[in-house]
């Protein structure tokens, strides 16, 4: 670990002042720590924002709710109107880390951990995401966990998140401010970017811009919410795939449906067309096939991965059966109804 | 007052005569609230006044040669004391008993993960930064083989047995196998970190380390460093898991020694997480061929079971895969074979039930299969295989539970309930029941303590480890027992080693043959008490600080006039060659399988043992439940990922190498340790009980999952894509 200073920020303006100059933010640590042990990441100084006031709070905000960056993964998990309101966001986070971990990481440091690629881990292997132009050792590697939506020639990783998804698939919009004192709001596909040939940037953040909070709009009536996630033991593993998903039904017919998938993508996957051909359509069998067929047209896998295609088709379509109503739910599926 | 023992013949059954009543009790560690309330002293944790603390450098190829270092990037930084590499690094662990250095192998490199070099600084965290800088030079000797089917492969002679012919057995069979298995490779993954302190008193070294094997350690590493074992102390008082991989002395006590030595400071060394599963010896991946063959009525008539494991050259340890077909089930025709890849990933060792944990896989759900394609019940065709003698070497057998547990096992579990395949379902999930035999076999290696006897109470005192298994434990309750002590009255000390010698703990041996000399050394104690008080030892009785026989009685306090020391050792003898002695069982699992998305969950667990007389019954219970869960990881979650470029480990952490969470194992797990006695075994009449709950478990995982799915998995971990390959195969 390299020697590094520590600041801890008072206020935003203190914290966006000490980011714009090199800082490196630190909510829960729990990404962030690990990284500078193996030294992925080198901060020089980090500039801690958890005794910031007023962040760790959730409000209404109009019909929705406004998360501060600095809420605990648990505090979320367990709030009451994100259990009744938002069910998906819930048992997103309830299938992410563990229940120490979750005590200690934030909303937004949630938002902005990092792949857990393994070559990206380890500095003894190339890789574009640690330094640009190296090469990406991960490509011909060991890929179980690597992405295979939105990936590039340089970069393979898959986004880790749980709780993204499950936000993706709610339209929730991130809100920021920016190193001047300006404050702006995007929606995660804004946030996030795809790697292209430079997977180091991983969002449009500017320098010294500070996530302050996640947005919510107003829960969907009448929706049903359901968080499968596909892993290889029961609890503590990142998905190998998981899907969130947002749906309601009018007079037997889809009339809305938000789909977003973990696991599988470069970011937290979300693919506007599917949600299109899904919606207006009466649920079928044959329609999730179709749905899925889309999802994965543009899939690129090896032999390490390629399983993810027909995993993915499989939490596709089940979720979807789910509901819909086609099946009955089941005890793979975390599924809960929004009271109309 | 030494006693040497030979196992010559079966021994009186003392222990059911003293009537103490603290043999196979559950009670609990005597250490066990140091440890929960973090006062018990793990090797790191201490602090020597002058300490510093080092961190290995690792080689970033997989084959070639160092050929300099270049640390001026470390020098720049406050506190960097220096780099330290030479000819007496070591490049692997000692294997387990090696007794002596392991390959020192100067500029060459074998591994990639290999540890060339030590740097050490006045904190851990300038250690940790200057080890980063560090560059090294390399000649590359470029195309390495790393997979386990590449490469030089070469038979292992010593593991190949014929009998009778095999091809024709199986030409002539009712009903056949023959079938191809591979498992993963895996990490022992203890959570105690690989650690060390060395530091030098007077020429003396003295080394925190922790280790299982202290007194084969202390040679092992008085040869690496070129001193004589007088001039080695190693203590290790509690150890933090060890699973196999702190068997032999490994790099971080012979680099922490060396750089003591020219510092002439304490110097600490801790193995990152990273580095543990880089370095430390790993349980081979294996390849497997097995074939059965039966006549109508379910009787074996072949038995074939061939194997692939790798290890680096040079290396003489092979996973014993087979260890289990040699003797668990009887068959005129049989054919064992091994071969060895020699590779360039990080060499292997042994690893919790080396052999059974992996072979029994390939063994037991192919018993599954052929008592399905017979039309036979599974427990019933183990129990129309059980031998009279070892089918091998023709030996009696000790005393053998195999077909009490199945009969127990099928009892309790409800076996008589086990769906037809692929016929029970609740929603999504497939449900079923598989259950497969248990057996490990049992040893006796020579182990020395000494114990004294005084108006306080008594001490037992032997090298003998505590790697969290019960040692502490189960040795005051045999002194207490013998002398008449209640438990409180009996201290026990290990793990130094100016103490008698004894087995350490290691292939499920430890307790039985440490706990044997303990016994010895007691049984002399009490010839002399009977002496003093003047009667014959079978008659003498001590309890409640009175000691009585042969019609007399005193007490307990003026025979000890000055305490009585007694050192007792113990070693195999004659019972070893005329009898086969090993643990058996039986396993029973019901698993859920689910439809969507292939993931395999365990719902219920029963493992019945024999394991001879039961020392003390939560820690042999724990023994159990813990390997059971290992059968769990093996069967549906371990999995060591190497890159097949480079053949390093990828997954060198615990969060991408999945040992099984809380989630992953089922509350319902229950053990059941029939009441046996095995005379020959000892003279205390017990069996190792660390690797028995392991042999098997996975594989009834796995046929739990053939019943709940129809399908046959043979690529272990059964990770969910590979329950969805199997169902897009058809099969
Ligand atoms: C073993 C393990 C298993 C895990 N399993 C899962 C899992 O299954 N699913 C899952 O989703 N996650 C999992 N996680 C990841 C965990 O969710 C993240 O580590 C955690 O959410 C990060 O939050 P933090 O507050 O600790 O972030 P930190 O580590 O403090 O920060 C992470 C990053 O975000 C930046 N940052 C933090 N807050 C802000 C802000 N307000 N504005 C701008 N930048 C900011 C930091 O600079 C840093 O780069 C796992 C982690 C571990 C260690």
């Amino acid at each position: 670990m390299k020697p590094f200073d520590y600041q801890r920020a008072r206020d935003l303006e203190t914290a966006a002042e000490a980011a714009q100059a090199g800082g490196r933010i630190i909510a829960g640590g729990t990404n962030l720590l690990d990284l500078m042990k193996l030294q992925v990441m080198t901060p020089e100084r980090l500039v801690d924002i958890t005794r910031i006031p007023g962040l760790d709070r959730i409000e209404s905000d109009g019909p929705g709710l406004r998360i501060g960056a600095l809420v605990r993964n648990s505090d979320l998990s367990a709030d009451m109107r994100i259990r009744t309101g938002y069910p998906v966001l819930a048992r997103a986070l309830l299938a992410g880390a563990s229940g120490q971990i979750r005590n200690k990481a934030t909303t937004g440091g949630n938002l902005l951990q990092r792949t857990r690629c393994p070559y990206f881990y380890d500095p003894a292997m190339a890789c574009n995401k640690r330094e640009p132009g190296a090469g990406c050792a991960a490509i011909g590697g060991v890929s179980r966990m690597l992405a295979i939506l939105g990936t590039s020639e340089a970069c393979r990783a898959a986004h880790p998140s749980d709780m993204a998804v499950a936000l993706r698939a709610l339209e929730a919009e991130v809100e920021t401010r920016r190193a001047d004192g300006a404050t702006r709001r995007l929606g995660l596909d804004a946030l996030y970017r795809l790697p292209g040939e430079r997977p180091d940037l991983e969002t449009t953040l500017e320098p010294g811009e500070i996530i302050t909070a996640v947005l919510l709009p107003a829960p969907l009536p009448g929706a049903t919410q359901s968080y499968r996630k596909i892993r290889d033991r029961a609890s503590y593993a990142f998905a190998l795939v998981s899907v969130a998903a947002v749906v309601r039904m009018e007079d037997a017919r889809i009339a809305t449906a938000s789909l977003a998938f973990g696991g599988i993508g470069a970011r937290p996957w979300k693919d506007p067309e599917v949600d299109a051909m899904l919606s207006g359509q009466s649920p079928s069998a044959e329609l999730f096939v179709r749905a899925a067929d889309r999802l994965l047209a543009q899939a690129e896998t090896d032999e390490g991965n390629d399983f993810k295609r027909e995993m993915t088709r499989r939490a596709l379509i089940a979720v979807m059966r789910e509901a819909t109503g086609l099946a009955p739910a089941s005890t793979g599926t975390d599924k809960a109804e929004v009271p109309a | 007052m030494s006693e040497a023992f030979k196992m010559d013949e079966a021994q009186p059954r003392l222990l059911d005569e003293t009537g103490q009543g603290l043999i196979g009790e559950p009670l609990d560690r005597p250490e066990g609230r140091l440890k929960v309330t973090g006062q018990a002293r793990y090797s790191a944790e201490y602090a020597p006044e002058r300490m510093v603390h080092g961190v290995l450098v690792r080689a970033t190829i997989t084959r070639g040669r160092v050929t300099g270092f270049d640390d001026s990037a470390a020098q720049a930084l406050p506190g960097y004391l220096g780099l330290f590499h030479g000819p007496r690094f070591i490049r692997n662990p000692a294997q387990g008993m090696a007794d002596e250095a392991p390959c020192q192998p100067g500029e060459s490199i074998d591994y990639h993960g290999q540890p060339v070099a030590l740097v050490v600084a006045e904190s851990f965290e300038t250690a940790r930064d200057a080890a980063a800088r560090i560059v090294v030079h390399y000649d590359e000797a470029p195309g390495a083989p790393v997979a386990p089917d590449t490469g030089e492969i070469e038979e292992n002679e010593k593991r190949k047995s014929v009998q009778g012919d095999l091809e024709a057995a199986m030409a002539g069979a009712a009903a056949v196998v023959d079938a191809e298995y591979t498992t993963a490779g895996h990490a022992a993954a203890a959570m105690e970190p690989h650690a060390a302190i060395a530091e030098w008193r007077d020429g003396r070294l003295l080394m925190h380390g922790s280790l299982q094997m202290i007194r084969f350690n202390k040679n092992e590493l008085a040869d690496a460093l070129g001193v004589s074992p007088e001039a080695v102390r190693i203590l290790a008082p509690y150890v933090g898991g060890g699973f196999g991989s702190k068997l032999g002395i490994s790099s971080e006590h012979v680099s922490a020694a060396l750089a003591a030595r020219a510092l002439e400071r304490p110097v600490r060394v801790v193995m990152s997480r990273q580095t543990v599963f880089d370095a430390v010896l790993r349980r081979t991946e294996t390849w497997q061929r097995l074939r059965l063959g039966a006549d109508k009525d379910g009787r074996l008539t072949a038995i074939g079971h061939e194997d692939r494991v790798s290890n680096l050259e040079g290396e003489g340890f092979a996973e014993p895969v087979s260890a289990a077909t040699r003797f668990l089930y009887s068959a005129p025709n049989r054919l064992i074979r091994q071969h060895i890849s020699r590779n360039h990933r990080t060499p292997s060792g042994s690893v919790r039930a080396p052999g059974e944990a992996v072979g029994m896989f390939a063994l037991e759900t192919a018993m599954d299969e052929l008592a399905e394609k017979l039309g036979l019940d599974p427990v019933e065709l183990r129990l129309r295989n059980i031998p009279e003698r070892h089918p091998v070497t023709g030996q009696a057998y000790t005393a053998r539970a195999l077909a009490e547990s199945l009969r127990e096992g099928a009892k309790r579990f409800g076996w008589d309930q086990r769906p037809e395949t692929g016929s029970r379902r609740e929603g999504e999930w497939l449900i079923g029941m598989g259950m497969a035999g248990a057996g490990r076999s049992n040893m006796l290696v020579p182990s020395a303590a000494r114990v004294t006897l005084s108006r306080d109470g008594a001490l037992v005192e032997t090298d003998m480890t505590d790697i969290g298994t019960g040692s502490y434990a189960i040795l005051g309750q045999i002194a207490g027992e013998m002398l008449g002590l209640p438990i409180d009255k009996v201290a026990v000390h290990l793990a130094d080693s100016d103490l008698p010698g004894a087995s350490g703990s290691g292939g499920s041996f430890g307790a039985s043959s440490s706990g044997s000399s303990v016994f010895l050394a007691a049984r002399k104690i009490r010839e002399i008490l009977a002496q003093r008080l003047g009667c014959k030892p079978e008659e003498l009785k001590v309890s409640g600080g009175e000691v009585s026989g042969g019609g007399t009685r005193a007490k307990l306090a003026d025979l000890l006039p000055e305490p009585i020391s007694a050192e007792a050792k113990i070693e195999k003898g004659k019972t070893a060659e005329s009898h086969f002695s090993a643990g058996f069982g039986a396993h029973f699992v019901e698993v859920a399988v689910s439809e969507v998305s292939g993931e395999i969950r365990v719902r219920r667990m029963l493992g019945v043992f024999g394991i001879g007389r039961v020392l003390n019954e939560k820690t042999a219970r724990s023994q159990a439940v813990g390997g059971m869960v290992w059968g769990v990881g093996s069967a549906l979650h371990e999995e060591l990922g190497h890159d097949p470029r480079t053949g390093h480990i990828v997954t060198r952490d615990l969060a991408n190498y999945h040992i099984p969470a809380h989630a992953d194992i089922p509350r319902d797990m229950e053990v059941v340790f029939l009441p046996e006695r095995d005379d020959q075994a000892n003279p205390i009449q017990s069996k190792g009980i660390g690797e028995l709950g392991i042999s098997g478990s996975g594989a009834a995982v796995i046929n739990a999952v053939h019943n709940a799915t129809g399908l046959r998995l043979r690529h272990f971990p059964a990770t969910p894509d590979k329950v969805l390959a199997g169902w897009a195969d058809g099969r």
